[in-house]
């Protein structure tokens, strides 16, 4: 019995860390990652100071700010609140949309940077990431000065006569997925790139040696073998557009409000109300979950099968 | 039409380098022919080139009688089994073998059923639902076979389909794979490294080397009438004893063995270049009394091999030479250091091109 345990061990002693050894890791775990979120739902649940800050009272205020309108004042019969949800609806679509123009241009990217020579393979992917060594506050306000009415953008476009007024371009959608695709290009790249390198092209000549076309190919073969890869780039890039403020802050308007914008306010001066914001991003990551964890089981699903 | 795949002084070369030097071979209607070689002598660049994986920097290849030097590979009906397999990762066994007819258009249903027939061929019925990933090594292999199989090609090219299994199951497979080819009466392009593969298989066999072809025949001929030293060297164990050529006419030449002996022997068509060689099969010699046979040898050493004894020897010119004697009471094996006598049955010597 204890020589069947003994092996038991040795043959898992491989995989993992067992005893002391967790403790860093179950300590970053509970420090960064569970303590937050547990404060932030904990203050979801607060009552708000003037000032910002929380008071600490057993409130549902800020869930019902968000889902339900009673009024100017307060007294009359509670109806479902629009304001908040159609924000949320905005983000998401505007979130897609930005994933969407990601994969399209990220994922030919990858696939170029992956079939170049090894050597030079390096080279390209220091080139992607060498902005992101720039803080996104600062790529961001460049982002706008680029495209303001006055900027080297519309200067460049009236200079060469191909326009004759300024192209309206900032505090429009267009600013702001232009923002968000430059924001987060890289996280759809890199995983993609990833997966595309660890492809075996014999897969691909084997689908052409049994008549399969290029598209047929890329659709058959080539798509689901990398599909990891694109699933992670996408969920790197929907997250953060997701919950982004910059953004829509610097080089949107009032019609490309965003959550990030609108939990950002919550905390920012007197203005704000600490557990509205905390409550917003509380329903926020629990949609956030809910998507990936569809995900997951369709995915553990189809690998069953 | 008879021949089916004609390869006409194809030259391929990546940058500076040569992978093939000008290969002319033509494979006949329902043949099993063989392309064996040394790693790294072009046998897998050439099989590429005939399924449209490379271009060619010269030359032609004819698929049945028509230049196929723009067809795409998926418009070739050529099929391979490749040398690593190259199974879709993320298709069960049964949709991994249904490719080929499911691009050919087949409708589900029938697509299935010759799938499982296939299947069924290899052995692999019960496995029709598992992921590659879950085969052994010669099961995926197996599961090549019946995918290269299943859109009945008019060519299957096979890049050592057999390297992979352990001896036992490839002695097996050996067989089925010839039934197999027999049945289906497709022509198969078979690569393989491995002389005994290739012998006990093929219809013809065209043995490479650095990129060059160096003889195709018969697994007999190129057995017995090996026409140059790589071959007689590569395949099988060989005696290359240079000699002096006495005359030489139509294919027969009368040369002077190291000792002075003389020897009609058959060989090259062409005089042949630089120091002439003949190569002499170690069965195909007996020990004599010294003096009384074709060549007298000292004996170095005696190797035992179970069924035989090989005896390792050495002219007085310093050739080194081995035969074979069968391991038997009657035969008393000469001791080391012992002079002996070596007789060369009628015919055995073989004078080589080069
Ligand atoms: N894409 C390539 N670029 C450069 N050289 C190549 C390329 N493909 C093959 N070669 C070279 O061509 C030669 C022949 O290669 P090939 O793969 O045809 O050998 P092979 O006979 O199949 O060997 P093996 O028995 O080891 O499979 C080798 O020297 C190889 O290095
Ligand atoms: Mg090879």
């Amino acid at each position: 019995m204890a020589g069947h345990a003994a092996s038991g061990a040795a043959g898992t002693g491989y995989r993992g860390l067992t005893g002391p050894l967790l403790l860093p890791a179950w300590a970053m775990i509970g420090i960064f990652l569970l303590l937050p979120v547990l404060l932030m739902t904990l203050y979801s649940f607060l009552t708000k100071e003037f000032r910002g800050g929380v008071d600490w009272t057993f409130s549902l205020a800020a869930y019902d700010r968000f889902l339900l309108s009673r009024g100017l004042f307060g007294d009359e019969p509670p109806v479902l609140e629009w304001t908040y949800i159609t924000i949320f609806w905005r983000s998401i679509w505007q979130a897609g949309l930005a994933t969407l123009i990601c994969l399209i241009v990220g994922f030919p990217t990858a696939w170029f940077i992956a079939t170049r020579p090894l050597h030079s393979r390096a080279l390209w992917l220091f080139m992607i990431t060498v902005p992101y060594w720039v803080n996104l506050l600062i790529r961001t306000v460049s982002l706008r000065f680029l495209l303001r009415d006055q900027g080297p953008l519309n200067d460049l476009l009236i200079g060469t006569g191909l326009l004759d007024s300024p192209l309206r371009i900032i505090n429009t959608n267009l600013a702001v997925q232009l923002g968000l695709f430059y924001s987060y290009l890289p996280f759809m790249v890199l995983p993609i790139y990833a997966a595309v390198e660890r492809y075996n092209f014999a897969l691909s000549e084997a689908a052409a040696d049994l008549y399969a076309s290029r598209w047929t190919t890329l659709r058959e073969i080539v798509l689901p073998v990398v599909r990891p890869g694109i699933i992670a780039g996408c969920i790197l890039v929907f997250v953060p557009s997701l919950g982004a403020f910059l953004a829509p802050d610097l080089l949107g308007g009032a019609k490309t409000y965003m959550i990030g914008s609108l939990i950002e306010e919550q905390f920012k001066g007197s203005q704000g109300n600490w557990p509205f914001g905390a409550a917003v991003s509380v329903i926020l990551m629990t949609l956030v979950l809910i998507v990936l964890m569809v995900y997951a089981r369709a995915r553990g699903r189809a690998e069953v099968r | 039409m008879d021949e089916v795949v004609a390869v006409r002084r194809v030259v391929k070369r990546f940058g500076a380098f040569t992978a093939l030097a000008g290969v002319s071979l033509t494979i006949g209607q329902k043949q099993f022919f063989t392309l064996l070689g040394p790693s790294g002598c072009g046998k897998t660049t050439l099989l590429r080139c005939i399924a449209g994986f490379e271009d060619l920097s010269e030359g032609t290849i004819l698929l049945e009688g028509r230049d196929i030097a723009g067809l795409a590979p998926n418009l070739r009906p050529v099929n391979t089994v490749f040398q690593h397999y190259a199974l879709f990762p993320h298709m069960t066994v049964a949709q991994n073998v249904a490719f080929g007819l499911k691009m050919q258009g087949m409708a589900p249903g029938p697509r299935l059923k010759r799938a499982g027939e296939m299947l069924e061929l290899v052995h692999l019925s019960g496995f029709a639902d598992r992921l590659p990933s879950q085969l052994s090594g010669g099961q995926q292999q197996r599961v090549a076979l019946a995918r290269a199989l299943a859109p009945s090609p008019r060519v299957l090219l096979l890049d050592e389909p057999l390297s992979a299994l352990d001896l036992k199951l490839r002695q097996a497979m050996r067989v089925e794979l010839k039934q197999l080819q027999e049945e289906t009466g497709i022509t198969f392009v078979f690569v393989t490294h491995d002389q005994e593969e290739a012998l006990t298989m093929s219809d013809r066999i065209a043995v490479m080397s650095a990129g060059e072809v160096r003889q195709i025949g018969s697994p007999r001929e190129i057995y017995e009438a090996p026409v140059n030293r790589f071959v007689a060297g590569f395949i099988g164990e060989t005696n290359l004893l240079p000699v002096r050529v006495a005359s030489f006419a139509g294919g027969m030449a009368r040369v002077v063995l190291p000792g002075g002996h003389q020897l009609t022997c058959p060989g090259a068509q062409t005089a042949p270049t630089g120091t002439p060689h003949v190569s002499i099969r170690p069965e195909r010699m007996t020990l004599v009394p010294p003096g009384s046979g074709d060549l007298d040898a000292s004996v170095e050493r005696l190797i035992y091999l179970g069924t035989d004894l090989q005896v390792l020897a050495r002219l007085a010119d310093g050739t080194a030479l081995h035969l074979r004697m069968q391991n038997s009471a009657r035969a008393t094996p000469p001791g080391a250091g012992s002079t002996i006598g070596v007789a060369i049955e009628e015919g055995a010597a073989r004078l080589l091109a080069d």
